[in-house]
């Protein structure tokens, strides 16, 4: 009975199991606690023991922004063409977009509709990270431009929530031009008149961060949100320098004057209504 | 060596070439010649063994032709990286006259990888905006390996306003592997830095002509990219993400990067097809690097050419078909995605090896009629 035959011993173990039966405990990246998923779900998403705001998928994010049942949602069928053709190994991303119209993630990266936010009738936009990584592809600029037009032409104004890795990958350059498009159509609401309020939440990198989640008239982020241009690992592999801790976050971010207010998500719906009404639209 | 830049004064000198990987066989009749011509100790026209020479300069030309007409997308990114490809600097002093470097972006300092000059091409006067790399080691840590701040961005922004305050078209060269990923330019906003110069060359009202002269890497090289012609040099490439960078994604693997070349279809032919450039610039047989004269005279013409165009263009016009432009990348988004006709646009599109700029502007003419 010594030391060596405890060392070796690989059976039953006091420490809790990592592994928990899927779809019903959660562990928090956070204070990596233990949370039931339903009182999670609950509360908005939120760990209920250090507030740490969770991913959420688009249709849960359109259910909790606007009022019951308001949202109308618009250029829902629309799939990406698959221009560049681009297979990797044996996967393709044309079979990689298929979307199963029973599942949630039937969306493909973004959301739009016009809705009602406490009253008040908006665009808006919300993107989807379940699907693929919330990459903006020619689908996102394509329903993006689509709000924007209809928001210039019902003078509505326009609310994005950016839940983005960045511009996607499969489709080449075509995806990098939607930056371009977005933008131009922005520059257009702009002209325009309208308000454009964007929300960031964990996380909003890459081509959506340099394009128009970056050009709202008011930006609002969630605490502790990621957001930045380049992701923290391609920072530390190029200038191979341990980061400061809380680097990227919407806290920094707002200390470096490039967000306007961080908001807690359960605040995010009467903060949105507030500054509709202080530009009077 | 005199009678050599006699010869050819337009081409690198021999001594200090250097040659990619798949070029083993070009630097081989290289050396040849070289040797040969050092033997008879005469012009390659007259001396003892001019025949000789002049078979191997045939040799030479048929071989690069060979070689550089179908360059696989991974050999492309390769000669777009060539470290003596022509770089803004070349431009500077060989393509524009009364060059007038301005600096500084009047809030936090003057990024020396984005360069802007005010400068003449002809009797045009332009607002030259450009990546520069470097040459040598120490220009090259001083520009950033041609990685720009945000500051660079926001430099490039405000000389483009001047530009349109006083009606100067702008020139952009792109030459960039991306912009910056480093602590002090997310400090400083390097995303806001290109959504906003995104939004604001999009109504720019003068006109702009962008032109990749080596990488377009990414959003760095989006954010000076947005205007009324995009064209590429034929070894250029344009991407969303640098070959290594897609394969340490997909493959878990940078050295993939061959492959995801492949994938990405980032070469100036695929883009010219997927409608995402206007023109393909000529390049000099063996690549820019082998002749930096008669590239910056390609692109010259080009400049030239497009500028004249684009000053008959009434400015609201210009901003509109501008935004129309941009409107209508990836507009063919929709679930009958199998009914679209690609064997026809195929079949417009078809580039031959070498297409003259000429040609490619009929071709156009063609499409928009």
């Amino acid at each position: 009975m010594g030391k060596k035959k405890k060392a070796n011993w690989n059976g039953f173990s006091l420490k809790p199991r990592k592994e928990m039966p899927e779809g019903l405990w959660l562990s928090c990246p956070s204070c990596k606690n233990m949370l039931y998923k339903k009182t999670v779900d609950e509360n908005l998403g939120i760990c209920t023991e250090c507030q740490h705001h969770f991913r959420i998928n688009g249709a849960t994010r359109v259910e909790q922004l606007v009022d019951e049942g308001s949202f109308e949602e618009i250029a829902a069928d629309l799939a990406s063409s698959d221009p560049l053709e681009f297979t990797w190994g044996e996967q393709n991303y044309k079979d990689r977009i298929k979307v199963d119209p029973e599942q949630m993630n039937a969306h493909e990266a973004m959301l739009v509709g016009k809705a009602f936010i406490r009253g008040r009738g908006v665009m808006l936009a919300v993107m989807n990270f379940d699907f693929l990584g919330g990459s903006m592809g020619m689908v996102v600029g394509e329903k993006f431009c689509r709000a924007v037009d209809r928001a210039i032409a019902e003078s509505l104004p326009f609310i994005v929530v950016c839940c983005s890795g960045g511009a996607r990958m499969h489709e080449g350059l075509v995806a990098l031009q939607q930056m371009a498009k977005t933008s131009a159509a922005l520059a257009r609401y702009d002209q325009a008149g309208g308000l454009y309020i964007c929300v960031l939440t964990d996380p909003t990198t890459g081509g959506v961060a340099a394009s128009y989640a970056m050009l709202g008239d008011v930006i609002i982020a969630e605490p502790k949100a990621l957001i930045g241009f380049a992701g923290p690992r391609v920072i530390q592999q190029t200038i191979k320098i341990e980061l400061p801790e809380g680097f990227q976050s919407s806290e920094f971010l707002q200390e470096h004057g490039f967000i306007d207010m961080v908001v807690h998500r359960k605040d995010l719906r009467s903060e949105i209504g507030r500054l509709i009404d202080y530009c009077g639209k | 060596m005199s009678e050599m830049t006699e010869n050819n004064q337009n081409e690198i000198a021999f001594s200090s070439r250097q040659y990619l990987p798949f070029e083993e066989s070009v630097a081989a009749i290289d050396e040849r010649i070289e040797d040969l011509k050092r033997q008879g100790q005469t012009n390659s026209l007259q001396g003892q063994n001019a025949q000789e020479i002049r078979a191997q300069q045939v040799n030479l030309t048929a071989l690069l032709k060979q070689i550089y007409s179908n360059l696989s997308p991974w050999q492309t990114v390769q000669v777009a990286r060539h470290p003596q490809r022509p770089i803004l600097s070349d431009y500077l002093n060989l393509l524009f006259k009364d060059v007038r470097q301005m600096h500084g972006d009047r809030a936090f300092g003057d990024d020396p990888s984005i360069v802007t000059a005010l400068g003449q091409i002809g009797s045009q006067k332009v607002m030259i905006i450009g990546q520069n790399k470097g040459k040598g080691i120490k220009e090259k840590v001083v520009c950033n390996f041609g990685c720009p701040n945000p500051e660079g961005y926001r430099k490039a922004l405000a000389k483009m306003k001047f530009a349109e305050k006083y009606n100067i078209p702008i020139v952009t060269l792109i030459d960039t592997p991306g912009a910056y990923p480093g602590i002090g330019a997310e400090e400083r906003g390097q995303a806001q830095a290109i959504a906003v110069n995104l939004m604001e060359m999009s109504r720019l009202r003068t006109p702009i002509v962008c032109i990749v002269i080596g990488e377009g890497g990414s959003g760095g090289a989006l954010g000076i990219g947005i205007g009324d012609r995009i064209a590429m040099l034929e070894h250029a490439y344009y991407s969303v993400i640098s070959p290594e960078g897609c394969a340490a994604i997909l493959w878990h693997d940078g050295a993939k990067a061959p492959v995801a070349a492949e994938a990405l279809k980032l070469t100036a032919k695929d883009l010219l097809k997927l409608k995402l450039v206007d023109s393909i610039i000529p390049e000099p047989l063996g690549g820019a690097h082998r002749n930096i004269h008669d590239t910056v005279y390609n692109v010259e013409r080009y400049i030239t050419r497009t500028l004249l165009q684009l000053k008959r263009v009434s400015l609201d016009k210009l901003v509109d078909d501008r935004y129309e432009k941009l409107r209508n990348i990836g507009v063919n988004c929709a679930r009958a995605m199998e009914t679209t006709p690609q064997p026809k646009a195929e079949k417009q599109l078809e580039i031959p090896e070498r297409l003259s700029i000429e040609a490619q502007l009929r071709q156009k003419e063609m499409e928009r009629i």
